[in-house]
């Protein structure tokens, strides 16, 4: 405890331990629960990188017989197509992420406070509608004829904007890490609530900030349900919507392809079907496999911290 | 208690007014995208026509015809509502098991790992399907299954057995679709149950081995009564998904194939066809107010048996 912070780092206490054949038992279960969990994304980056003719000769295979850059080639020449959609799930991301992160600590940081008088009544707003909810046909019929969310980029990002468990979490963290004495001294200096959030809680919850901001980061990157239901117009596919409309229908590149010389079905013949699904999968999959090991430890701090009841 | 009651009195200060200011926005938010379709909610007892186009769904709504209970009954002569509320609820049942003991187990036996380095790869790779949407999933299972080309059919072509079309076969995929749902959470319960172990004073393990505890017992009277408060409330927030059911795993996984409905018609894929495939959103309604209707109840049930049992646990 001297030494340093106790963490998952921490030695383990030598006398205390299981005994090494038990250990070396236990590793091995945790490699191969490890591979099961990697080999899937190995798997579909192997196949993109196979030839159609190798996955015509022996199927999918970890070992094709030949590899090639032909579904990648293909996304290429589709530069148009691929590139919007991937500036979609970018943009609806980003956005979606910082007013995400308003809305949510704002509220939060509101019923933190223990002295203010709509606490309760606030309290019950974010909590209802986490045992209850108006279900999927009338949330339907509100976004499309009431808020006029059919076919815009809004519609994406505003419904997972807030999350009542998110506030719960900010709360939390607010109350138990934010000693009150600072905020009581701050308002006896005059400082505005506006002011102590934007200047003093803001700053002090950066973990917070990175894990809640993950969250919402990964669950904008990977949303294919509200593309599903509110946009029909193909302007406004994400990456996952693209993905989606592919596995139904591989000729969707081709019949949205632009400016071609030939027509749409020759140049679906020459599409390279196969690999080129799971290319467009690889491209989907890569970004977050190589961004989220570096944010974990936020999502582990973040993760306790929200867990812990008053 | 009291002291914070009285403070709570008095008169409303500038604060008040910053703080509501502050709070607005989200309430804002929350009105539209929360409360307003809860509103909608009463279009399970409407015949809902669009009487007047110019004017909007509340207007509509409201003027269309009652009809009481009409559609819940249609939705139980329809001879699927039976179907959906048997597979949800046994689904449901087995992954909130499942989401918790696993995870569980694991976080127990890896925080026992003698090297921490290797203890923390493991983890960082077992996160790694939690970040994968059910699209992206369901091409992993399609490269394995697929009935032409897939992994397994290859290899069971290669041991001279006959190969599977998965896609028709509905008795495969209750298993496959456990595991995969397993196989995804897993790694989110596991960064949850661990950090709570590794926060547990060191102390306790140290006077529990010198009065001769075994490992199993440190694991029994130490471990696990600390862990409790964490499991409680995973498994409070669990029961209140058990009308839900996870539409990207039963309606994207099995690519919606028609063969496989008897073990994937589940109730927001049920919905979902009521709306998208064939229009009948009186009857999706209705399915949708007993789904939150239910799950209200059982979210509120069960936190009051746990208040009973133990006033801590309990999340309201």
């Amino acid at each position: 405890m001297r030494k340093k912070e106790k963490d998952f780092e921490e030695t383990p206490i030598k006398y205390n331990c299981i005994k090494p054949a038990t250990n070396v038992i236990f590793s091995a279960i945790f490699f191969l629960l490890a591979v099961l969990c990697v080999v899937p994304t190995i798997f579909i980056v192997i196949l993109s990188f196979s030839s159609s003719k190798s996955i015509a000769q022996v199927g999918y295979s970890f070992i094709p017989v030949e590899w090639s850059l032909e579904a990648y080639e293909y996304l290429w020449n589709n530069f148009d197509m691929i590139s919007r959609a991937f500036g979609v799930s970018i943009f609806v991301t980003i956005s979606g992420v910082i007013i995400g992160l308003l809305l949510t600590t704002s509220m939060a940081y509101s019923l933190s406070r223990s002295n203010f008088k709509l606490k309760g009544f606030f309290t019950w707003v974010v909590f209802i509608p986490m045992v209850f909810g108006g279900g999927l046909v009338s949330t339907y019929n509100i976004y499309t004829s009431v808020l006029g969310l059919k076919d815009s980029i809004w519609v994406l990002i505003l419904p997972m904007a807030v999350s009542s468990f998110h506030v719960v979490i900010c709360k939390t963290f607010f109350k138990t890490t934010i000693p009150q004495s600072i905020l009581e001294s701050a308002e006896i200096d005059g400082a505005s609530q506006f002011r102590i959030y934007f200047q003093m809680v803001l700053p002090i919850s950066k973990p917070l900030l990175a894990t809640i901001g993950l969250l919402l980061t990964f669950g904008y990157w990977n949303d294919w349900w509200l593309s599903l239901m509110y946009i029909d117009n193909k302007k406004l596919y994400s990456l996952q919507a693209v993905l989606m409309s592919v596995e139904r229908n591989i000729e969707f590149l081709a019949n949205n392809a632009d400016g071609l010389s030939v027509s749409a079905a020759e140049y679906a013949m020459k599409m390279p079907k196969e690999p080129m699904r799971m290319a467009m999968a690889v491209v989907i999959v890569i970004p977050i496999a190589c961004a989220y090991p570096f944010f974990q430890k936020y999502f582990v701090t973040g993760l306790t911290v929200g867990s812990v009841k008053e | 208690m009291k002291k914070q009651k009285k403070r709570n009195r008095g008169r409303w200060r500038k604060d008040d007014t910053q703080l509501t200011l502050l709070a607005l926005p989200t309430a804002i938010w929350y009105l539209c995208f929360c409360y307003m379709p809860m509103f909608g909610i009463i279009m399970a007892f409407k015949n809902f026509r669009i009487i007047d186009s110019s004017k909007n769904f509340f207007y509509n709504l409201l003027a269309s015809e009652t009809v009481g209970f009409k559609n819940f009954k249609f939705l139980f002569s329809s001879g699927s509502g039976g179907l959906v509320i048997k597979l949800t609820l046994l689904y449901n049942l087995v992954f909130i098991v499942l989401g918790i003991v696993v995870p569980v187990t694991l976080s127990l036996i890896m925080s026992q790992l003698h090297s921490k380095k290797f203890a923390k790869t493991c983890q960082t790779l077992m996160f790694l399907p939690f970040f994968m949407s059910w699209v992206v999933v369901t091409y992993f299972v399609f490269a394995f299954l697929s009935p032409d080309k897939g992994l397994v059919n290859e290899m069971l072509k290669n041991f001279g057995r006959n190969p599977i079309s998965w896609y028709r076969e509905p008795k495969y995929w209750p298993g496959i679709l456990i595991f995969l749902n397993t196989w995804k959470g897993m790694g989110y319960g596991m960064v949850v149950y661990l950090a709570n172990i590794t926060s547990i004073d060191g102390s306790l393990y140290e006077a529990a081995m010198i009065d001769g505890a075994t490992k199993l017992q440190q694991a029994k009277y130490i471990t696990l009564p600390m862990m409790k408060y964490v499991i409680i409330m995973m498994f409070i927030l669990a029961t209140g998904g058990i009308v839900r059911s996870d539409f990207g795993l039963f309606y994207q996984v099995t690519k919606a194939s028609n063969s496989l409905y008897t073990v994937t018609e589940t109730i927001d894929v049920f919905i979902f066809k009521m709306i998208k495939e064939q229009p009948n959103p009186n009857m999706g309604a209705a399915a949708a107010f007993l789904q939150s209707v239910i799950g209200c109840l059982l979210i509120l049930t069960t936190n009051k048996i746990v208040k009973k049992i133990d006033n801590d646990s309990a999340i309201i």
